[in-house]
């Protein structure tokens, strides 16, 4: 990817951190409230996924019959619900509890010097490399 | 846009999806974020290029808006900067070993309606939820 695609790139990584910030997703007590079923629920997050969700999916829909013969489009099909599918999305879960932090929101802050992303990052930076190295995860 | 409501998280969400969108456009792949940053951290990446200059973006639009919005300035830590680092080092594990995080299996993968994205996403939401309700309890 070059010249113009680049700018483009640098808009929509753009647009999805300003979508993290204005929703509240940067703000660890907003997600740790959603999680928080069986206390005070904030349904926040909820709001923000039926809306992302929305958006993609109707996106993806009027792109494929756009452009259906493109390549370029990743096909959308499901890969095996396998067990490192499963014991992934647990450690993740578990991760994503403790800390209120998923990668999106903790790499946002990081421009803001905040202590908890400065120290986050680094260590779901060990994480990532540690499963793709030894359990070569690269679904 | 000084108090939060709930129509900043749904403006704030189809602003997740846009820009999804976007870069699906733009890369030909499905732009989660773990997978986006996880694979620089893998020598025989090809494109490093553009998933340099999302993440870029990406924290560039957040912290613009911060300095904008008071609402999405709000920063609120609840846990003890150990618990980070070890949620930090989860995080990272899990969601590559699971082939996706809260944007690539929650919104794209559930977005296009794909089974194993719609699985991770149940599993790690319930996981989730348990571990605030164990820690709320054991911890706090």
């Amino acid at each position: 990817m070059r010249g113009e695609k680049l700018v483009l790139i640098f808009a929509a990584g753009g647009l999805f951190g300003m979508g993290l910030a204005i929703s509240g997703m940067t703000d660890p007590a907003r997600v740790i409230g959603f999680l928080n079923v069986f206390g005070a629920w904030d349904p926040a997050l909820l709001f923000v996924m039926a809306g992302a969700v929305g958006v993609y999916g109707t996106g993806m829909l009027i792109l494929r019959r756009v452009k259906n013969q493109n390549p370029q489009l990743p096909s959308g099909r499901s890969s095996p619900i396998d067990r490192q599918l499963v014991i992934g999305a647990t450690i993740f879960g578990v991760g994503w509890g403790l800390g209120g932090f998923c990668p999106g929101p903790a790499l946002a802050n990081l421009g803001a010097l905040r202590v908890e992303a400065l120290l986050f990052v680094p260590a779901m930076a060990i994480g990532m490399f540690l499963a793709q190295r030894f359990f070569g995860a690269d679904r | 846009m000084d108090h939060y409501t709930l129509w900043h998280a749904l403006v704030g969400g189809i602003l997740i999806g846009l820009a999804s969108l976007l870069a699906t456009v733009l890369s030909g792949k499905i732009p989660g974020i773990s997978g986006v940053f996880g694979r620089l951290l893998v020598a025989a990446t090809p494109d490093k290029t553009w998933r340099t200059v999302y993440l870029f973006g990406l924290i560039s639009g957040a912290t613009l808006s911060f300095a904008l919005w008071q609402s999405a300035a709000l920063f609120r830590p609840l846990r003890p900067l150990a618990v980070m680092a070890i949620a930090g080092l989860l995080v990272g594990f899990g969601t590559r070993l699971g082939g996706g995080c809260t944007s690539g299996h929650g919104v794209c993968g559930v977005g296009m309606g794909t089974k194993d994205s719609i699985a991770a996403t149940l599993i790690f939401m319930v996981t989730a939820i348990v571990t605030v309700f164990i820690y709320n309890r054991a911890v706090l």
